[in-house]
């Protein structure tokens, strides 16, 4: 093993732990507090299967910012969905070929629209970027980290396609790193500067993403304007600490 | 009427470009001691300073705020700065404040929650925007949460459904908490409770007003139509705003709401104690404010023995019935469960109309081009009827049954898209005017251009707050104020009632021939 390779064994590990760790802490503490009132922005949907449907709406397709604004919108829109891209093409290097859904992955199809997803990543990145630059709103409300975060997700962007078309890398003993790891057996990284500014960007996104603007994916779910069912007559909504009241005043017998 | 720039209206809507510190000079005045005493809130020895050890209690709130609600921690964490909802607030749109688009708004606060609460904040303050949280920092939370009229139109658009309204409630209930009451709302609330309403009406001076409208009806139409109060076993208690007992075009509606009563052969009253719709609970933040408020309701309906509880025309107070009437000051399992829970007063009306019983003639309404303004509470903070999207099209409805001659505004201005009349969320009060003003001009734009294009005369209304603003910001953008009118006074002047035969309309050509 060389030195290198244990630090980064080690950088793995916490990040994985920071990430997770991160993001389970607030899904938890989200969950923790109450939504004392009934506030859905409406017309809001009266069934669970409803208010399903209005989540899945956003998460797919932006629906309430492709309202608010075309233009962030698209880029928006194209960055993730070449995100999701990337993150299937990605799968290759994590999980086993023996796994029944490895031919899902290890196809023609998931590999060469990943290939095309890092472009249109940068694509997208670029123009959200320059909307906060040269939009004059955009540009007041943004501060320092705004754009750092878009130049670092640019930076993983640009270093993954340079591993693809210039600085080629030793796949198969990435693929024993990655898969060491899982497995509590450390295997050699291979030492491509390249690929490991690549990997080292990403561990830094990992540990930055739970104490960031980055985790709003479970925002959305837990928005009590978005996730809220609109029946408040039938269904009388008390949370534990408004029946608290109640109980000592004793005013709503 | 007072010197202010009036922002300039177009044909299409304009964004303008960015003005810092434009409106840093607007402030509503501060509690003074006596209002935050009747509140229950601390005040500092001179009005406008922070009381002692503000700084503490001000996070000691804050983070009991985060913990009780889910939307405000949510809020705080979630916003990616996407700058979505950077042109959808009407006070920036007229003021071109850049602390008026919502994100900036949030920020205000969002910056010293980021400062103390969060780990980026702690340790990289300057990187992520977070704060210190200093005197001029609350200054300025009080200038700016206090130019927002908690209408929700940044929320419609936000990816995350984050609402402006929910952080400028927790802001103001902190402010409140630390010294810095709002004098309009403090002032008001108390009255609610020593009194029943927010005008400070007392029960003979009420009995007074609804004879004095007794009276008007009779000698207009020839019927007596009555406007009962406090009267035990009726079927149905209305709770109204109490501006519907005097202002114009307010007091129009009333005498709609007891026309449609009456056609309808139904039992009602007033009630001098809850005499009262408005909740300015809501607009303060302030959980048990607005619980208290409504409990009164619930007082008056059980001691009057009513069934059902109808709630008459206001923006606002039909967000609190709706969405908490319910969780405030219920359950209310002793009203009949075989209508809404509260009732509004154009589910009411409709259903009459569905049903053919009120007798019609739409001619009345003739000399008028309508057009209606969905006030912001009932567009995107309730229903009217069962369907979502009800609150647009029931008073949509209602003024097409009783009025021929009808068009919307533009798209883009209607339905949850709507534009605040510039008053709400309890910035009705004069010290605000050059923020009214300003705030009412995407509004204004669109009312003037369906004038302009499709000849409307009157827009009408169903909040209360509406009504009023619009009375007063009308002539400041060449209109007059007679041009806002209520949805029930056009339900008024259309309803024919039995008995209102051939003496009245005799009488009324008597008049004009003369
Ligand atoms: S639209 Fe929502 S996420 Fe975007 S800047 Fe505004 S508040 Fe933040
Ligand atoms: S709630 Fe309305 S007034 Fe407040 S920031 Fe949002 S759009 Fe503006």
């Amino acid at each position: 093993m060389t030195v290198l390779s244990i630090i980064y064994v080690v950088l793995f590990y916490v990040a994985i732990i920071v990430l997770f760790g991160g993001i389970a802490n607030k899904i938890m503490l989200y969950k923790r507090v109450p939504a004392p009132l009934k506030i859905p922005v409406t017309p809001a949907p009266l069934t669970t299967g409803g208010v399903v449907y209005r989540l899945f709406y956003e998460v797919v397709f932006f629906n309430s910012l492709f309202r608010g604004n075309k233009w962030t919108w698209i880029f928006g829109w194209i960055f993730h969905l070449s995100l999701l891209l990337a993150f299937f093409r990605h799968l290759r290097y994590l999980i086993s070929p023996d796994v029944f859904f490895w031919p899902l992955i290890n196809n023609m199809v998931v590999q060469s629209f990943g290939h095309y997803a890092g472009f249109t990543m940068l694509i997208g990145l670029a123009g959200l970027f320059a909307r906060r630059i040269l939009v004059d709103r955009v540009r007041y409300i943004s501060s320092a980290s705004d754009y750092l975060m878009l130049l670092l997700i640019m930076g993983i962007a640009g270093s993954g396609l340079m591993i693809v078309y210039a600085s080629h890398t030793d796949i198969i003993q990435l693929k024993a790193f990655i898969m060491g790891l899982f497995l509590f057996d450390p295997q050699n990284l291979p030492a491509d500067p390249i690929l490991l500014a690549h990997i080292t960007m990403v561990l830094f996104l990992a540990v930055i993403f739970p104490v960031s603007k980055l985790l709003h994916a479970p925002g959305l779910f837990f928005a009590p304007t978005r996730n809220q069912i609109d029946n408040p007559r039938e269904k009388r909504h008390l949370s534990e600490w408004g029946a608290a009241i109640e109980a000592e005043d004793g005013r709503n017998n | 009427m007072a010197d202010y720039d009036i922002p300039e209206t177009h044909e299409f809507p304009i964004i303008p470009s960015i003005m810092e510190g434009s409106m840093a000079h607007s402030s509503p005045f501060v509690a003074g001691k006596e209002f935050q005493d009747d509140m229950g809130f601390p005040s500092a020895e001179e009005t406008g300073e922070l009381i002692e050890g503000w700084k503490e209690k001000f996070l000691e709130l804050l983070q009991d705020k985060l913990g009780k609600y889910r939307s405000l921690q949510v809020f705080m964490d979630t916003c990616v700065k996407c700058g979505a909802c950077t042109d959808k607030c009407h006070y920036f749109i007229g003021t071109a404040d850049p602390k008026n688009m919502p994100v900036a708004r949030q920020d205000l606060l969002r910056k010293v929650y980021r400062r103390y609460f969060t780990f980026a904040g702690k340790y990289f303050p300057k990187l992520v925007g977070a704060v210190d949280l200093t005197e001029d920092v609350v200054k300025e939370m009080y200038s700016y949460y206090h130019q927002c009229s908690e209408c929700r139109r940044c929320a419609v658009f936000c990816p995350f459904g984050i609402d402006t309204a929910e952080v400028t409630m927790a802001a103001r209930d902190i402010l409140a908490m630390i010294g810095m009451g709002q004098k309009y709302s403090n002032q008001i609330i108390p009255k609610v409770f020593k009194i029943g309403n927010n005008l400070g009406l007392p029960e003979p001076a009420l009995a007074d007003t609804l004879e004095g409208l007794e009276e008007e009806i009779e000698d207009d139409i020839g019927v007596k139509v009555r406007f009962p109060l406090d009267e035990k076993g009726a079927d149905i208690l209305l709770v109204t705003p109490s501006a519907d007992f005097f202002a114009e075009p307010h007091v129009d509606g009333l005498m709609g709401y007891a026309k449609v009563f009456h056609a309808a052969g139904v039992s009602w009253t007033l009630s001098s104690k809850a005499s009262e719709a408005a909740n300015f609970g809501l607009f303060i933040g302030n959980y048990e404010s607005m619980r208290q408020i409504s409990l009164r309701i619930r007082d008056e309906a059980k001691r009057l023995g009513v069934k059902r509880i109808i709630f008459g025309e206001c923006g606002h107070a039909w967000r609190v019935a709706y969405n908490h009437l319910n969780t405030l000051a219920g359950p209310w399992d002793f009203l009949d469960q075989n209508y809404p829970i509260p009732q509004h007063i154009l589910e009411f009306t409709k259903d009459c109309l569905d049903r053919g019983i009120l007798n019609i003639d739409k001619s009345e309404n003739d000399w008028m081009t309508l057009t209606f303004h969905d006030s912001c509470n009932i567009a995107r903070a309730s229903r009217i009827g069962e369907d979502p999207g009800s609150q647009f099209t029931t008073p949509r409805q209602v003024i097409q049954a009783v009025c021929n001659n009808y068009y919307d505004m533009a798209p883009e201005t209607i339905h949850d898209q709507t534009f605040c009349c510039g008053g709400g969320g309890g910035l009705l009060t004069d010290d605000l005017m050059e923020l009214r003003i300003k705030g009412a001009q995407p509004r204004m734009e669109a009312l003037k251009n369906s004038i302009a294009e499709k000849g409307v005369t009157h827009m009408a209304a169903i909040c209360a707050i509406c009504k009023s603003q619009f009375t007063k910001v009308l002539p400041y953008y060449g209109m007059t104020m007679d041009q806002i009118v209520s949805v029930h006074q056009l339900v008024s002047n259309a309803i024919i009632l039995d008995g209102q035969g051939e003496e009245a309309e005799e009488s009324d050509d008597a008049e004009e021939t003369a």
